[in-house]
């Protein structure tokens, strides 16, 4: 069977019927090489959607890319639901299942189609206008009701379950578009050798040669030729050839972004094929044939299903066998028109007449109509089209006025000429010129090394666009360093078009109020852009922006020029004086999954972890995200809850030991004979009489004299320092010396290396922590008065070499056990069954947080935020009084960071011991003052201390070490909470642990 | 994206590799803790900003990890010339547009 509107023999589809497929749950039958859009056609459905805003019905525009009207969703599964899929480019496979969208309950009878007449108070800017009061109802109904009614397609509400690929190309020619133009530069530049890309969107090259009857190149037809071109181009090794492929961004230095769509076509796509693939392509020279664009005329109800440009009327009968209508109406401005009327004339449809608004046009066209017997009416304009759900007529007028005609038809073909496919020349950054006597914007003045060719560049003809091609392809070889010998292609026959019009026709004027769609994606009238004019919009960009001309998914490509022309005119000036709207990428809409591609799930971000994760995760860690880290929380014991178990952790470290993997802790080794003259200028603190096998607490500003990072530093020999940095800050702590030691001070003859992920670091930290690593230790007395607090060894431990550093970040007597990494775990088991014969624990970062806050340590980042200078934070013991010069130290004795009042690092202690602040939380002075209230500070730090059996809180608060004992309020919501001002150390004042 | 030359690997590579250090030749005074208010002023917090020529610090962060100088057409976002840090400002330019 074939469907009722293919034409047998018409077209270059095997016609057997192979797919059947549905849409809104009818089915219906296609054929291989079909579009969803040329299988709907050819059985007779011509409504497929309901427009953006007044719910109108809607039919296909075109055949190709730029399509405005025909969005359907496009579902696979329930997971896979793709919506705003243009039915004119998804291709058509077997089992296909489309539906219509923007309609309730049906897309025949939509309840919404009331806001058509509704429309006067819809128009042009009107949510600037009409829903102004009451005021609240805008948030709470108008716009919710809005948003509602309005709209495309449903977003799916599963993750994708496809997967998208990504590449990277090299070429000598880029050539975007796979039309004559684009195959003639592409063979010109591959006859030479040198490496070629040749891009096209559609599934099969050709272009418009898809519809042009009238082309004979190399004695074949056009898109014969085209194929064979392109399967000689195939066989080529410097030649790779992409179909399905849009060319969506131009951007810096010839770089072009590409997607190809590999398996939205097929009925089975395999799991092993990518769903699109993102091509990121570097040319050296690009070859620019994107084409023209036909546009279609603005007269009243000219969005009904049926009315289409001529040119995709001619591809859906010369390329799909299939003819969109069986009376079929014609109106023009341009020839192009004109071999619509004579194909589908020629194939058996009947043409009720030609409508030419042009006064006397002549040529071979008009008199090929005329001998076909086609009715051909001059000066005269449509003025309006009958009909609903689809067109039933059209109504012809002298264009000066008079008598009007009905005149019935079942399509109208329309074209007022042809608008070159400048967007990707314009994202070069290009600068398009207008030329005025064929109402056309070209490419002008280029910014990369590009060249516009064909259509696109405003050429006309067959043979002049293939010259130009040809010339272009062999030019960018020749720019490369490779020299053509190829054989042009020669053009025996082609067609040859006029110019049009642009912006509205008659009966669709300014004395009109007729709904003559200009936009049919966003519902935008000739009117409408009228009254934007009328309202004070004076630039397109504000035209645009007030109308929405341009801004759907199909950014304006049929749209643009008839919308510039009817506000130049109203304007009262010239097209040029009244500028084009910026193009800007993607060319086409882009899924989000091919930018994405493989960055997602747990290939969006690095995972880091430490050598003794496994051990942890064997323990039952709760682990925490820190910065690419996962660092282990807690220890939870069978019944404990975070609670519970951070208690006993800090407890267990206070009365016995605790083991902790700081191993996420930054190392930078800092080597060199200038390597404390170095530590010297990078740090505040003094580090030339720094003993070997001593450390030293370090703090490093920025130029500006706020703390920027801290940690303890080790100097293992005079020519030798081990850093150690905060863990989010090791980069950026690298970063930072790197940059001061290539280009402020490359006089110091000094190496840094990034060590973080060599050593493996178990902390050991408590009364017992030197019973525990005592006896694995080789070489290094532990004695408190070998080995005190603050200093470091080399050495070995359970047979291995390690750094073996005697500090403290929990105030007990505590060590750090350097390890190369490899070895961490193994070293950190080994500690464990030493541990385990005295009672230690494994504690993880939040108790290593409470225990250190216990002791008013700092931790940089939290307690501090990039406006606190040592001062502020109460380290002024850190900073070398002598020293003549450290990054800083001009910084921090700026005016305002010297002068009184400045906030403080206190600590604060609740009235009631149970309540714990929160973090963050604001404190003021005065709990009766008015709101808003002065806030003078607040809580950095806040934790509940089982050690000291209450809550314990650090805080910024201004002049804070004038304010010992004072009381100070802390608002919250439910509550203020009473709190005094404290030293910020809460547990054992005197340091006598350190040595215990 | 940019093509930067870099001058240490005498290669262009793609600017994934590298990243902004700020505006060049802002020289940190050797006689720092003796500065007055106003020349630190000028040295921490003022930058020109121009419509035009800019001379920044670029950091091959993913190559070579070298701190070097380039001249850029903020206008056009080209990249006119790169050379080594500590290189004096270069006297002329190749193509800078006006």
């Amino acid at each position: 069977m074939i469907a009722a509107f293919r034409i047998p023999g018409a077209g270059r589809l095997r016609q057997a019927e192979t797919a059947s497929f549905s849409f809104d749950g009818h089915s219906y039958a296609g054929v291989e090489g079909d579009t969803l859009a040329s299988a709907l056609l050819a059985n007779g459905v011509h409504l497929i959607g309901r427009s953006f805003k007044y719910h109108r019905p809607r039919g296909f525009l075109s055949a190709g890319a730029e399509e405005p009207n025909a969005l359907v969703e496009i579902k696979r599964d329930s997971a896979r639901k793709t919506p705003n899929v243009r039915a004119t480019v998804q291709e058509l496979y077997d089992g296909l299942a489309a539906q219509s969208q923007n309609r309730w309950p049906s897309l025949s009878f939509d309840v919404s189609a009331l806001g058509d007449i509704a429309s006067p108070l819809l128009s042009a800017g009107f949510y600037y206008k009409t829903f102004m009061w009451p005021k609240s109802a805008w948030k709470n109904f108008y716009e919710p009701k809005i948003r509602a009614a309005a709209g495309l397609g449903v977003a799916p509400d599963q993750a994708d379950p496809d997967h998208y690929s990504a590449r990277f190309a090299h070429c000598d020619v880029l050539v975007l578009g796979g039309g004559a133009a684009g195959i003639a530069a592409a063979l010109a530049a591959a006859e030479t050798g040198v490496r070629v890309i040749l891009v096209d969107e559609q599934a099969e090259f050709g272009g418009s040669l898809h519809f042009e009857s009238g082309a004979k190149i190399d004695r074949q037809d056009g898109f014969a030729w085209a194929q064979s071109a392109v399967a000689k181009l195939k066989t080529m090794d410097n030649v790779r050839v992409l179909s399905r492929t849009t060319a969506f961004g131009y951007y810096a230095q010839n770089f072009v972004g590409l997607v190809e769509r590999v398996s939205d076509h097929l009925q089975n796509p395999g799991r092993d094929l990518p769903r699109e693939r993102l091509w990121q392509v570097r040319a050296k020279r690009v070859v620019l044939a994107t084409g023209a664009i036909e546009r279609h005329m603005v007269f009243a109800d000219n969005d009904r299903p049926g009315i289409m440009l001529a040119s995709a009327a001619r591809t859906y009968l010369n390329h799909y066998g299939v003819t969109v209508g069986r009376n079929v109406g014609v109106y023009t401005a341009n020839d192009s028109a004109y071999a619509a009327a004579i194909d589908l004339k020629k194939a058996g449809v009947g043409v009720a007449a030609i409508v030419d608004l042009r006064d006397n046009p002549t040529g071979p066209v008009i008199e090929e109509a005329r001998a076909l017997g086609i009715e051909v009416n001059f000066g005269r304009a449509v003025i309006r089209a009958g009909g609903k759900l689809r067109v039933s007529s059209m109504t012809v007028q002298p264009k000066n006025g008079g008598g009007e005609r009905t005149i019935p038809v079942d399509a109208i073909l329309m074209s007022a000429g042809w608008t070159p496919s400048v967007h990707l020349f314009s994202q070069s950054r290009g600068k398009v010129a207008f030329n005025d006597e064929t109402k056309r914007f070209v490419p002008g003045a280029y910014a990369q090394d590009c060249v516009s060719v064909g259509a696109c560049n405003g050429t006309d003809g067959l043979s002049a666009t293939i010259d130009e091609a040809y010339a272009a392809g062999a030019k960018a070889a020749k720019d490369v360093g490779a020299n053509a010998k190829g054989n042009k292609p020669k053009v025996d026959a082609s067609e040859n078009w006029s110019r049009g019009m642009l912006g509205a026709a008659p009966g669709a004027g300014a004395d009109t109020t007729v709904k003559a769609f200009v936009d049919f994606q966003n519902d935008v009238t000739a009117k409408d852009i009228r009254q934007a004019v009328h309202e004070g919009m004076r630039s397109i960009e504000h035209v645009k922006r007030f109308t929405t001309n341009g801004m759907a998914t199909d950014q304006g490509k049929t749209s643009n020029m008839h919308g510039l022309a009817i506000a130049a005119e109203t304007l009262g000036k010239p097209i040029p004086q009244v500028g084009l709207t910026t193009f800007r990428a993607p060319y086409t809409p882009v899924t989000f999954g091919s930018i994405v591609g493989h960055a997602r799930g747990p290939l969006f971000d690095p995972t880091r972890k430490t050598a003794i994760h496994p051990w942890a995760e064997r323990q039952g860690a709760v682990f925490e995200d820190v910065g690419q880290w996962k660092r282990a929380w807690y220890f939870p014991k069978a019944g404990e809850d975070m609670h519970a178990a951070v208690d006993r952790e800090c407890v267990t470290v206070r009365k016995t030991a605790g083991l902790f993997d700081a191993s996420t802790l930054g190392k930078i080794e800092v080597v060199g004979p200038d390597a404390a003259k170095f530590m010297e200028l990078l740090y505040t603190n003094p580090w030339e009489k720094l003993e070997p096998g001593r450390c030293r607490y370090g703090i490093m500003l920025r130029e500006d004299g706020f703390i920027y990072d801290d940690g303890v530093v080790g100097r293992l020999a005079p020519d030798r320092f081990h850093v150690t940095t905060t863990t989010g800050g090791a980069p950026r702590v690298m970063n930072h010396m790197e940059d001061y030691l290539q280009t402020e001070f490359p006089h110091l003859n000094v190496w840094l290396t990034s060590i973080t992920e060599q050593w493996a670091v178990i902390a050991v930290q408590g009364p017992k922590s030197r019973d525990i690593i005592a006896p694995l230790v080789e070489g290094i007395d532990m004695s408190d008065e070998a080995l005190p607090h603050m200093s470091v060894r080399e050495g070995r431990i359970c047979g291995v070499p390690t750094r073996l550093f005697r500090m403290s970040f929990t105030g007990e007597r505590g060590f750090e056990v350097n390890v190369p990494a490899d070895y961490g775990q193994a070293v950190w088991e080994a500690l464990w069954a030493e541990g385990q014969k005295h009672g230690a624990c494994a504690y993880g970062t939040e108790a290593m947080h409470v225990l250190r806050a216990e002791k008013g340590y700092i931790i940089v980042g939290q307690d501090t935020d990039g406006t606190v200078t040592p001062n502020d934070a109460g380290l002024d013991w850190a900073v070398g009084k002598k020293k003549t010069d450290f990054v800083g130290i001009r910084g921090m004795v700026r005016p305002d960071l010297v002068a009184n009042g400045r906030k403080q690092l206190v600590g604060l202690k609740t009235k009631d011991p149970k309540v714990v602040l929160e973090e963050g939380a604001q404190i003021v002075g005065d709990s009766k003052q008015a709101i808003p209230m002065t806030m003078i500070g607040h809580v950095t730090s806040s934790y509940w201390s089982e050690n000291c059996g209450r809550s314990i809180a650090l805080a910024l608060v201004a002049g804070g070490r004038d304010r010992m004992g004072e009381t100070l309020y802390v608002p919250m919501p439910n509550a203020t909470i009473e709190v005094e001002v404290t030293g910020m150390v809460f547990f054992d004042e005197k340091g006598e642990r350190l040595n215990g | 994206m940019l093509l930067i030359r870099c001058p240490y690997c005498e290669e262009e590579r793609p600017e994934l590799e590298f990243r902004n250090a700020g505006e060049a030749h802002i020289a940190r005074s050797a006689n720092m803790a003796g500065e007055s208010d106003d020349d630190f002023e000028k040295f921490f917090f003022i930058r020109s900003n121009p419509k035009g020529i800019i001379y920044e610090r670029w950091r091959h962060m993913h190559g070579c990890a070298r701190f070097f100088n380039a001249v850029r057409d903020t206008v056009s976002d080209r990249f006119l010339l790169t050379y080594k840090a500590g290189e004096p400002k270069p006297a002329k330019l190749p193509g800078a547009s006006k």
